[in-house]
C-alpha cells in the first residue's frame, strides 16, 4: 500500500470508504506505538490495574474464595477496626518505623560522610557495608536468628565474654522488635550509604572552598553545607523508609511469626494472616485499603511539611 | 605506605590538573598531625564497623564446617575443631540445592527477557513513538508506583489463581512470577529516561533509509541503551533471587520453588531435623551466586543503585 505514505498523491485512485482513510492514517501515525505499548499494557491491565481496582471491590464483599461473593457493604471495615488486634498491629507498625529510623536513618549518612573523607579503602568499604543487601532475605533472618539464639548464639556468647548475661532478643516482647529492626537495618543499609555517597560526590567543591578561606571548621562545614546539600536527597529517603518499613513481611513473619505476645504483628503480617491463615479475603482487602490510605494520607502530609519547611528556609 | 604515596601522588596530581574534587577537609588539612589522626581512628572505626556486616557472613561460612556441637558454643571459637566439608557435600544433596538454584536461575533468565520485552517496547513507544493517549498511559503506569504492592497482594493472588477471560490458573507454574514481575513501571521510566537522550535524528535517519519501528527498536535502541538495560536487567536479578512471599504464595510444589520458598520450607516446615551445619552450609551456597553476580557486574549495579535511588 504505497497509498498510505503519500495520500495525497494517492487520492485519486484510492477507492475506499469515507470512514477507511482517517483510519488507515490513524494506523500509520499511531499503529507501531501501540502496538509495541501492547504487552505492557496487557501485563499491567492484568497485573496491576485490575487487582487494584478488583481489591477495592474484594473490601466490600464477603468472599470465601469458592462460591459466589456477595456485597456486605463496610462489613469488612468494621470487622478489622473491632479486631482486639487491629490498634496493635499499627502501634507495632509505627514503632517498627521509629525504631528503623532512630537506627536506621542516621548511621548511613555518618558512614556515607566518614568514607568519603577518609578516601582510603573506599572500594572495600563500599563492598563491605554493601555485602547484607545482596544477601538473600530469607538466608539474613535465619543467620540472625541463629545469632540471637538464647544459648551460646554468636551475640551472647559475645555478650559473655564481657560478663554481661544472656539477653532475650527475639523472646521477650520487650526487645523482640528493635531486634527484627536492628536484622531490617543490617539488611538494608548498604544501599542508602551508597546513594548517599552519590549524593555527596556531587556537592560542588567551590562551596567548601570558600567556607574554608573565611576560616570555618569542619564542623561548620558539615552543618552549613554538607547537611542542607544533602537535604533533599534525605527527604526522600526518609519518607522511602518510612513506606518501606510498613511494608515489611520477612522478618516478622520468619522470626517471629508476630509473637511474642503480638509484640512484633505489623499491620502488614496481619493482612497475610486474614488471607491465608483464616481464609478472611475481604477483611484482608479491607485492612490493605485502609493502609493504603494511610500512606497516601503520611506522604502527602509529608510533602505538605516538607514543602512549607523549605518554604521557611528560603 | 605505598598505598598512601600513591593516593598522596594521585591527589596532588589531581590538584595540578585542578580537578581534585576536595571533600569537607582539604587536603592542606590533611597534612595537619591531628587531622592524620584523626583520619587513622576514622579508617580503623570503619574495619571495625565492616566486622558487624561481614562478620556474620564468616560466621555463617564457618559455621557451616563445625561439627553441629560446636556452632553454640561460649566463648565463640573461630575455626572448628575438625573442619567438617561434607557438611557442604550433605548440604548440595540433602537440600536439593542443584535443583532449587536452576530453578532461580531460569526464574531469573526469563524475567529478565520478559522485563526487557515489556518494559524496553513501552519505554521505547513512550519515548521515541508517543502514540495518541500515550501521555495518558505513562500517566497510568506511573500512578501505580504510588500504590504500596501490599495494597493489592490479596487481588493478585486472586487474579493468578482464577485468570479472568482465560480462565486458568496459574499456580504452581512459573508464569506467576514472571508475569506480575513484568509489570514494572520502575524500569519503564528508567529505560524512557535513558531513551530520551538517545538524539532523534539517530532513528529519523534510519527511517529515511527505511527501517520500520521495529528495525530502529532493535538496532539503533537498544545497541545504544546497554548501560541502562544492564541496571534493569541486574534489578531483576537480584529482585527474583530475593523474592519471597510472592513465590511463597504462587509456588507450593517443591520441585518448582525458588531459593528462599525452598530453604524457608526445609529449614522451618519439613526437614526441620536437618542439623544446622547441614542448613548453614545451605545458605553458604544459596548466598555465593549472587556475590558472584555482584563482584562481576559492580560497577552497573553501583551505578544502577546510585541513578535511580532505588536499593538492590
Amino acid at each position: 500500500m504505497v497509498t498510505l505514505k503519500h495520500p495525497a498523491l494517492a487520492q485519486p485512485e484510492t477507492r475506499t470508504t469515507s470512514w477507511a482513510r482517517p483510519l488507515a492514517r490513524f494506523m500509520q501515525r499511531n499503529g507501531a506505538g501501540l502496538l509495541f505499548l501492547t504487552p505492557a499494557i496487557l501485563v499491567f491491565a492484568f497485573f496491576v490495574w485490575y487487582p487494584m481496582v478488583y481489591g477495592f471491590v474484594l473490601s466490600f464483599q464477603k468472599n470465601a474464595f469458592y462460591g459466589t461473593p456477595s456485597f456486605v457493604g463496610f462489613q469488612n471495615y468494621l470487622f478489622v477496626l473491632h479486631d482486639f488486634n487491629f490498634w496493635t498491629a499499627w502501634r507495632n507498625s509505627a514503632l517498627y518505623a521509629l525504631y528503623g529510623l532512630l537506627i536506621g536513618y542516621l548511621i548511613p549518612i555518618v558512614l556515607a560522610v566518614v568514607i568519603n573523607e577518609v578516601r582510603r579503602g573506599q572500594g572495600y568499604f563500599r563492598l563491605a557495608f554493601y555485602l547484607p543487601v545482596i544477601v538473600p532475605p530469607i538466608v539474613t533472618v535465619f543467620l540472625w536468628r541463629y545469632l540471637y539464639e538464647h544459648d551460646g548464639g554468636l551475640i551472647n556468647s559475645l555478650l559473655s565474654l564481657v560478663h554481661i548475661g544472656p539477653q532475650p532478643w527475639l523472646q521477650s516482647p520487650g526487645t523482640a522488635l528493635p531486634s527484627l529492626v536492628i536484622v531490617t537495618t543490617w539488611a538494608n543499609m548498604g544501599g542508602t550509604v551508597l546513594i548517599y555517597l552519590a549524593a555527596l560526590q556531587g556537592i560542588p567543591a567551590q562551596l567548601y572552598e570558600a567556607a574554608e578561606i573565611d576560616g570555618s571548621t569542619v564542623w561548620q562545614r558539615i552543618r552549613h553545607i554538607t547537611l542542607p546539600q544533602m537535604r533533599g536527597i534525605m527527604l526522600i529517603l526518609l519518607l522511602i523508609q518510612l513506606i518501606a518499613t510498613v511494608q515489611i513481611f520477612t522478618e516478622p513473619y520468619t522470626l517471629t511469626n508476630g509473637g511474642p505476645d503480638h509484640a512484633t504483628l505489623t499491620v502488614m503480617l496481619m493482612i497475610y494472616q486474614y488471607a491465608f491463615a483464616s481464609g478472611n479475603f475481604g477483611a484482608a482487602s479491607a485492612l490493605g485499603v485502609i493502609l493504603f490510605l494511610v500512606l497516601v494520607v503520611l506522604s502527602l502530609g509529608y510533602f505538605g511539611i516538607t514543602r512549607r519547611f523549605n518554604r521557611g528556609v528560603e | 605506605m605505598q598505598q598512601t604515596i600513591r593516593w598522596r601522588r594521585r591527589t596532588m596530581r589531581q590538584q595540578d590538573a585542578d580537578s581534585y574534587e576536595r571533600s569537607i577537609v582539604s587536603a592542606l588539612e590533611w597534612d595537619k598531625p591531628s587531622f592524620k589522626v584523626a583520619r587513622w581512628v576514622m579508617f580503623g572505626l570503619l574495619l571495625l564497623g565492616t566486622t558487624l556486616t561481614v562478620g556474620p557472613l564468616l560466621w555463617m561460612a564457618t559455621g557451616a564446617l563445625k561439627p553441629a556441637i560446636e556452632i553454640f558454643r561460649t566463648p565463640p571459637e573461630i575455626w572448628p575443631s575438625t573442619v567438617e566439608w561434607s557438611n557442604y557435600v550433605r548440604a548440595w544433596q540433602q537440600l536439593n540445592s542443584l535443583r532449587y538454584l536452576l530453578n532461580t536461575a531460569v526464574l531469573a533468565a526469563v524475567a529478565v527477557v520478559l522485563q526487557l520485552a515489556v518494559s524496553a517496547t513501552a519505554a521505547y513507544s513512550l519515548s521515541k513513538l508517543k502514540p495518541i493517549f500515550s501521555n495518558v498511559l505513562l500517566f497510568f503506569f506511573l500512578s501505580t508506583l504510588m500504590v504500596p504492592a501490599i495494597a493489592y497482594l490479596i487481588p493478585q493472588y486472586f487474579t493468578v489463581v482464577h485468570l479472568p477471560i482465560f480462565g486458568i490458573s496459574l499456580i504452581n507454574s512459573w508464569w506467576a512470577i514472571w508475569l506480575p514481575e513484568a509489570a514494572n513501571a520502575f524500569n519503564i521510566i528508567i529505560l524512557k529516561s535513558f531513551f530520551d537522550t538517545i538524539p532523534n535524528e539517530l532513528s529519523e535517519a534510519a527511517k529515511i533509509d527505511g527501517a520500520n519501528s521495529l528495525q530502529i527498536f532493535l538496532r539503533i535502541i537498544l545497541p545504544n541503551s546497554l548501560p541502562a538495560l544492564a541496571v534493569v536487567s541486574m534489578f531483576t536479578i537480584f529482585a527474583t533471587w530475593k523474592d519471597f512471599l510472592w513465590p511463597l504464595l504462587v509456588l507450593n510444589d517443591p520441585n518448582s520453588q525458588n531459593v528462599s520458598v525452598s530453604l524457608y520450607q526445609q529449614a522451618i516446615a519439613q526437614n526441620s531435623y536437618q542439623p544446622l551445619n547441614v542448613l548453614l552450609a545451605g545458605f553458604v551456597i544459596a548466598t555465593i551466586p549472587p556475590i558472584i553476580i555482584f563482584l562481576i557486574f559492580q560497577r552497573q549495579i553501583m551505578r544502577g543503585v546510585v541513578t535511580t535511588g532505588l536499593k538492590g
